[in-house]
């Protein structure tokens, strides 16, 4: 339900970010969504062209990487991962914890930009300093 | 093309964070204990609330309580009864009270200043999702269900009850008419909380809230040793 307004963050961010490499273009933005983060990844998908439209980062690919949730298990010395969100009990021996070690993660991993464009621009600038 | 990638590693609801963190500043800073209280629409949190609001004062706390509904200032008018200073945050459509909703309504809180008081009570926006995602600054998230919603609310809404600090279970007056499992509920909680503190509770008799009440004393008083240490 609120999956527009995270990905309008997401294209502000974005947007910010982008802004450090003027004349390129944004080709991918990369997410982590923890399976305990509250969103569907189909709405976000679905948001998407909504929200990047008319935007600098219009074309835009969105790709969406799911996390499972891992439990780190004391008993056990050891993380596991858990298979859903239903139990949260190490999958080796039963035991209930709630030392969550991945799960939440709502965030932008990484964005793939294409810099011809900054290339070009930042060309014609020397060119026209050369005949000075 | 000349392609790059830019790691970027950051938190999609940085901004939200951030606020959110500079008001938990704030509260510690003044010493009130902050509250979140998250269930569906109907779990009873505005009668669970007016409840705890007339005997926290009742015993010489100094309370206050924010409340979020989509339209409608009902409830801040209901809560209002209690005699503590109540403000309605209205979301006109969003489905879930953010930092900035917070920071805005305690700002232009006419006689309200937050080192004047004990506890600050949020009642959210009835919805088991969304309000999971944004934190509010507060110390305490409680998730609320009633025992009409069914024993597997919790593992229908994980994310929300694995959130929570505490776990309240309405109306169990009418337990027993409805057919409610408390055993299932309780292990339904447990599964996707381990060790939770839950209380069983009756905002119509009054039933598990003195122990409720008792509890908030304890969180404020080891929070208050906490944050002066």
């Amino acid at each position: 339900m609120h999956e527009l307004s995270i990905v309008a963050s997401v294209v502000d961010s974005v947007t910010e970010s982008a802004a450090a490499y003027p004349g390129a273009r944004v080709l991918e933005v990369r997410l982590r969504v923890g399976a305990l983060a509250s969103v569907v990844v189909d709405s976000l998908e679905f948001c998407w062209g909504i929200a990047t439209e008319g935007t600098h980062i219009e074309g835009a690919k969105l790709v969406v990487h799911t996390l499972p949730v891992i439990l780190w298990c004391e008993p056990c010395g050891k993380a596991s991962e858990l298979d859903g969100v239903q139990s949260f009990r190490c999958p080796h021996c039963g035991e209930a914890t709630m030392d969550l070690r991945q799960g939440r993660e709502l965030e932008i991993e990484s964005i793939e930009i294409d810099e011809a464009g900054a290339i070009e621009e930042a060309g014609e600038a020397k060119e026209t300093e050369v005949p000075r | 093309m000349t392609t790059r990638i830019v790691e970027l590693r950051q938190g999609i609801l940085k901004k939200n964070d951030e606020l959110a963190r500079s008001l938990r500043q704030n509260f510690t800073a003044a010493g009130v204990l902050v509250l979140n209280l998250v269930s569906s629409p109907g779990t009873g949190k505005t009668a669970f609330l007016e409840r705890t609001l007339r005997d926290l004062r009742a015993r010489g706390s100094r309370v206050a309580a924010l409340v979020g509904d989509l339209e409608t200032d009902n409830d801040a008018r209901r809560l209002a009864a209690s005699g503590a200073p109540v403000r309605q945050i209205n979301t006109h459509g969003i489905c879930h009270l953010d930092a900035e909703m917070i920071e805005r309504h305690l700002a232009g809180w006419e006689g309200v200043a937050l080192a004047g008081l004990d506890y600050l009570f949020i009642e959210n926006v009835g919805n088991l999702v969304c309000p999971s995602s944004y934190d509010l600054g507060e110390k305490i998230r409680v998730a609320l269900l009633s025992v009409t919603e069914g024993e597997d609310k919790p593992l229908k809404y994980p994310t929300l009850f694995n959130s929570a600090d505490a776990a309240v279970i309405t109306k169990m007056d009418i337990a027993e008419p409805c057919g409610f499992d408390r055993e299932l509920a309780l292990k339904n909680i447990n599964e996707i909380r381990p060790g939770i503190r839950i209380f069983e509770t009756s905002s119509k008799t009054g039933a598990g809230l003195e122990e409720w009440l008792g509890w908030l004393g304890e969180q404020r008083k080891a929070w208050k040793v906490c944050s002066c240490g």
